[in-house]
């Protein structure tokens, strides 16, 4: 290996991998970039590139006059696609004008459906998401809910037809990774949509847990944009999900109680 | 006439085009809401009466 290479500059994933396919979109890469907390947007430009994701996700709010340049011309650059986002909703209601106004001003009918029940968790309000989400998808939109971790709710979602279910590891912004593991395993087991680990991921080995698990992508902003070395980090959660994904399609061992030698026993010397 | 754009009192808007153009130049990335409503751009030419609330939103920084 060469002791010079700079991961940041990596190609992208290893062959095998299989493309992500949501609703009629695909995409080789399995991570999607939130672009909240970037210090600035020379910043987000080199982290959205070390991460080789193919979709990013913005959010909408007032016009600031004052504002240094445009968030949109930085994400065309990057040539990735937009994801708008609802965050900062708290009712059925409030989301579906936002992803309309969304749709107005960006020309997608995608959104992340974001609804949230509670300011200190900012854990969603699943009635309301649930509302939303029927809403949306009558509307043409291609729903991706954030969601809690309840296999039930995902189910849920992705009967009112939603293209894609996004539990999250734990609560936004903690960085705490996936606080159970198992009900996400229990998700990715059931849905017939792509599971989209959402919120929660701290470090590397979070995302390659998530995907391990059996997710079919990892959505994180803050653990890349508020680390202190953001593009590396990109790079780093970039790998991770690669890793994650081929450990997955691999099938790892079963997990003993007591130890199992690799080297055989037969042959083995008196001494 | 006063109406609210953003939250800040304005005189002197006739149009959304009028508000859109008072707080951004651009037009790429922008929607309108008006009383909480959307309004289509091809509607931006629509007058405003007193007491209107003009939302001017665009793509910002989000998870």
């Amino acid at each position: 290996m060469d002791p010079h290479h700079d991961p940041r500059q990596a190609p992208g994933p290893a062959p095998g991998l299989a493309d992500l396919k949501i609703a009629d979109k695909t995409f080789t890469s399995r991570l999607i970039l939130g672009t909240g907390g970037a210090a600035n947007h020379a910043q987000l430009a080199d982290a959205i590139t070390a991460s080789g994701t193919e979709l990013v996700t913005v959010a909408l709010r007032r016009v600031d006059p004052g504002a240094p340049g445009s968030l949109l011309d930085v994400i065309e650059a990057c040539g990735v696609d937009l994801l708008p986002n609802t965050a900062g909703c708290f009712t059925a209601e409030q989301a579906v004008r936002t992803a309309k106004l969304a749709r107005e001003a960006f020309g997608t009918d995608w959104i992340k459906l974001e609804v949230i029940g509670d300011e200190d968790t900012l854990l969603p309000d699943p009635v309301e998401l649930l509302d939303a989400a029927d809403a949306l998808v009558a509307d043409g939109f291609t729903v991706l809910p954030y969601t809690s971790d309840d296999p039930v709710l995902a189910r849920r979602l992705e009967d009112a037809g939603c293209a894609a279910v996004m539990p999250l590891a734990a609560p936004i912004g903690t960085g705490l990774g996936v606080r159970n593991p198992h009900n996400l395993a229990l998700i990715c087991e059931h849905a017939g949509v792509p599971v989209i680990c959402d919120a929660g991921i701290g470090t590397a080995s979070d995302a390659a847990l998530a995907m391990e698990l059996g997710c079919s992508a990892v959505l994180l902003a803050t653990a890349v944009t508020r680390a202190a070395d953001p593009a590396l980090m990109a790079a780093a959660m970039r790998d991770a999900v690669n890793a994650g994904r081929a450990a997955r399609l691999a099938g790892r061992i079963p997990k003993r109680h007591l130890a199992k030698a690799s080297s055989t026993f037969e042959g083995l010397a008196e001494l | 006439m006063k109406i609210h754009i953003n939250g800040e009192a304005r005189e002197g808007i006739a149009t959304i085009t009028d508000a859109v153009a008072a707080v951004t130049e651009a037009r790429r990335g922008i929607a309108v809401a008006l009383n909480g409503e959307v309004v289509p751009r091809a509607e931006w030419d629509r007058p405003l009466t007193d007491g209107d609330a003009v939302e001017v939103l665009t793509a910002t920084q989000g998870g």
